[in-house]
């Protein structure tokens, strides 16, 4: 066991006055001697979030006025007509679930449950990496029906769009796996809380933004 | 050592205000995004039933998620105001560019 797995849990150090519904954050985690008393790196990453809206707010308007633009003499199929609405609301919840597990992984670091946080980071990244599975098997399906990158707008800017959501998750299920062997190797401890909470936003966001995608991309009629 | 922490803690959350919910909660609010999942996507195989009313409610469920999410896995109900006014501050920016330069494509 490592020196930061021996850590005594820090659940019980709520207030008299605190809800009893909420558990504190980790006591452990140092106090932010910040000029807005809140952690620097925390509000990059909100920053961050803040301006990938714009990204991902550009590459959903782009879908949507392209989805009925010209669609009279388009080439090739129309997206919407290749949908599976039941394959992909599965990997919708299968998301939905991550986020999940992903608060329950933040949960344990913060009681310095390390064996707890590792089941729960682990998790979330498999359900990842199959929701980004299910993504490569639906492209892959598309392809095989006719509709490739470059057939129509449409097609573009749906593959542009999903595409780089897909990578944003990837990217997620990076940084949750090096969490994953940074913990084994017991450099996790619960002092380092807050870096699981600053990943956790990365995967809600793209969790969120998955919530918009799947109802404006899949489920509203053109 | 731990009280002196628990100390901190407690100075530094009544700045912040962070307490985070408790691991009910969040497996509570996980069953009622799974729901508003159901939900939506039950829409798709009554479609024509919904009539007009397809989009509002869809529309509705979609920023519930939303804000389920936003609000208590990502904890902007118990951090400090100034992470969500950066973050909604992109998020306004953004639903204000696009709806704007989406409604010059149809109307203009």
């Amino acid at each position: 066991m490592s020196v930061s797995e021996q850590a005594a849990p820090v659940a019980a150090t709520a207030g008299p006055g605190t809800h009893p519904d909420h558990v504190p954050h980790d006591a452990t985690a140092p106090a932010h001697h910040t000029n807005t008393g809140l952690s620097n790196e925390k509000l990059g990453m909100w920053l961050f979030l803040g301006s990938e809206c714009l990204l991902f707010g550009g590459l959903i308007s782009a879908f949507l006025l392209y989805r009925t633009k010209d669609v009279e003499g388009m080439a090739g199929p129309a997206v919407a007509d290749l949908y599976d609405i039941p394959f992909t609301s599965v990997s919708s919840f299968v998301l939905l679930m991550s986020s999940l597990t992903m608060v329950l992984a933040l949960s344990a670091i913060q009681r310095a449950d390390h064996r707890r946080a590792r089941t729960w980071l682990l998790t979330t990244a498999m359900l990842g990496a199959s929701f980004v599975a299910g993504q490569v098997y639906e492209f892959t399906a598309f392809v095989r029906e006719g509709l490739g990158y470059t057939t129509n707008l449409q097609s573009s800017a749906f593959y542009t769009l999903t595409g780089f959501h897909g990578v944003h998750v990837t990217i997620g299920i990076l940084m949750l796996v090096s969490l994953f062997v940074m913990s084994l190797r017991g450099r996790l401890g619960a002092e380092k809380a807050e870096t699981v909470e600053i990943i956790g936003l990365y995967w809600h966001f793209v969790d969120i933004v998955w919530i918009i995608i799947f109802t404006l991309i899949y489920l509203v009629p053109a | 050592m731990a009280e002196a922490a628990a100390e901190e803690y407690q100075a530094q959350t009544e700045h912040e205000g962070h307490d985070h919910p408790s691991e009910r909660s969040y497996v509570v609010i996980a069953i009622v995004l799974a729901l508003l999942t159901a939900l939506e996507v039950a829409t798709f195989y009554v479609e024509e039933q919904l009539g007009g009313l397809l989009v509002p409610s869809l529309m509705v469920m979609m920023v519930v998620k939303f804000f389920l999410v936003v609000a208590w896995f990502m904890h902007l109900r118990f951090d400090g105001r100034l992470f969500t006014r950066v973050f909604v501050s992109g998020l306004v920016l953004a639903v204000g560019v696009y709806a704007v330069a989406l409604t010059t494509f149809r109307f203009w």
